[in-house]
């Protein structure tokens, strides 16, 4: 059985009330915040379910934008991130939605500026999260591990362009999803190692054909 | 060689004598293992826990600002003003703990900074006890840092078995292994062997078997904030009884399984939804109502 650590038991450090509807919250604003990686214009917040019900009581809209905006999950700031200098500089809106078929702590965040982005993820728990859907692509990933994130060509042999080059370098590969949209038209990779991909690593990545967008999004602190 | 693969109180317990020590040096020689870190560097990142309650204890103390849905934050000064006027029955210990857990309490739905151990909800158990006895019996840091991982280890056994969520087993497995938790802290601070922490969890646990998670509104509040310094007293309690080497007649092991079975028996209204218990009565609709309206 895999070993538990009972640090976990003693830690996060965080900024209350809850773990799920705060921490959770925070944290999915911080792996929405390096997925997009730009400077937004306007971020719209979508909560749903319990997110949305509770989300008020709990901190919820403050933790999202406290996430997107940069703040860690104990930064004291959090409780009045509305006045604070970075949220001035730029707009948010949030929408409060019930749709059953999303997990009941489910959050959309779609970005508008220079590029235009959506990505959508749930609080699973315990202030765990994980990221399921960037644009029209299906992904997971929890921020537990350092992520490479690929938009590209479906064409053939593209994992196998990519893996190479990560196994070169002798960094294992602790999970891999694929999603599509159509054969032949757009994909997307999610790649989460255990260690770390360096500057030569993503430069070497970034120079195969067919890409559209890169996005090494790192682990979360705990 | 200290064993690494530990699931249970009984193989804990069972490593600990083969190797002569205290459950924090395997728990800690343990991690160290298994993080690849090395102990100073574990107890480092107990310390930073330890300072960040301390530092919530402080904060809270000091504030009377309600929470966000403006239904709680101001007990822990009605409390302080009390035993100003009138000392505790039970002394400055019993001031401490109660005051110290609605303290942490009340400065997590306000947003301030906690340490969710096990929980957020159930955040002012652990701290509220590990301090205040620390601060009256002159317990020295070091000590306190081993008393925390005491606490974190009895934890962790107890999330192999459960998951420590209102939401999969009720309060019992949230400010339910705080006390249980605490219980253990007090007992290593004050001397005790593994034998008399093991029981002081046991009978901590046991009696807190079956509480629900029903909280008004959805929200950390109401019974969460009160229920906290209710535990830390209970932990205390437990302590006293197993340092007098009074056995729990049930294994630790056992009564952990039984508070799983009793998680998974308790209706799902009672487990974090608010669809049953405190969460339905009059009031409660009243103030969902007007909380609402907001």
């Amino acid at each position: 059985m895999a070993q538990s650590s009972f640090i976990d038991i003693i830690t996060p450090i965080m900024v209350g009330p809850s773990s799920s509807h705060t921490a959770g919250a925070v944290r999915l604003g911080l792996l929405a915040r390096n997925v997009y990686d730009a400077s937004p214009h306007k971020v719209t917040f979508r909560l749903y379910n319990s997110y949305a019900q509770t989300g008020f009581g709990h901190g919820t809209d403050k933790g999202l934008l406290a996430g997107v905006l940069g703040f860690a999950v104990d930064d004291k700031r959090i409780r009045h991130i509305f006045e604070q200098p970075e949220a001035k500089q730029i707009a948010y809106e949030f929408q409060y939605l019930e749709d059953f078929n999303r997990h009941p702590n489910a959050v959309d965040f779609i970005f508008e500026g220079d590029l235009n982005m959506f990505v959508a993820g749930d609080s699973v728990g315990a202030g765990e999260v994980v990221i399921r859907k960037i644009n029209e692509f299906s992904v997971k990933f929890t921020g537990k591990f350092n992520t490479l994130l690929l938009v590209y060509r479906d064409v053939p042999g593209m994992i196998s362009r990519v893996t190479k080059v990560i196994q070169e370098k002798n960094i294992n590969i602790a999970s891999l999803h694929c999603d599509r949209y159509a054969k032949g038209e757009e994909a997307s990779m999610c790649i989460c190692v255990d260690g770390e991909l360096d500057e030569e690593i993503l430069k070497l990545i970034e120079g195969i054909e067919n890409l559209y967008l890169v996005r090494y999004v790192r682990k979360l602190e705990h | 060689m200290i064993e690494k693969d530990i699931n249970s109180f009984e193989q804990l317990y069972k490593a600990c004598n083969i190797a002569n020590v205290s459950i924090y040096k395997l728990a800690q020689t343990r991690e160290a293992y298994l993080s690849e870190k090395t102990e100073n560097e574990v107890r480092e990142i107990v310390k930073r826990s330890l300072e960040a309650m301390k530092d919530a204890i402080k904060s809270g103390l000091n504030s009377n600002e309600l929470s966000l849905s403006g239904m709680c934050g101001a007990d822990c000064e009605r409390l302080q003003k009390r035993f100003q006027r009138k000392p505790a029955l039970f002394g400055n210990t019993f001031e401490k703990i109660t005051a110290y857990a609605l303290a942490t309490s009340e400065e997590n739905l306000r947003m301030g900074k906690i340490v969710a151990c096990p929980t957020a909800g159930s955040c002012g158990i652990v701290p509220s006890v590990l301090v205040a006895v620390g601060e009256n019996f002159n317990i020295s840091e070091y000590e306190q840092i081993n008393a925390l991982i005491t606490a974190g280890e009895i934890g962790r056994i107890v999330s192999n078995k459960v998951a420590l969520a209102g939401a999969v087993a009720g309060c019992q497995a949230e400010c339910g292994v705080a006390s249980a938790m605490s219980a253990g802290a007090v007992c290593q601070m004050l001397g005790g062997s593994n034998k008399q922490i093991l029981n002081a969890v046991a009978l901590a646990l046991k009696n807190l078997l079956g509480l629900t998670c029903d909280p008004v509104c959805g929200l950390v509040e109401i019974p969460c904030v009160k229920r906290n310094p209710f535990l830390a007293i209970h932990a205390v309690t437990a302590a006293e009884l197993a340092l007098a080497d009074i056995e729990s007649k049930i294994p630790l092991d056992e009564i952990v399984d039984a508070l799983e079975q009793t998680g998974k028996l308790m209706s799902p209204t009672l487990k974090e939804s608010s669809q049953a218990g405190l969460a339905k009565t009059k009031t409660a609709l009243e103030l969902e109502k007007s909380l609402f309206k907001k």
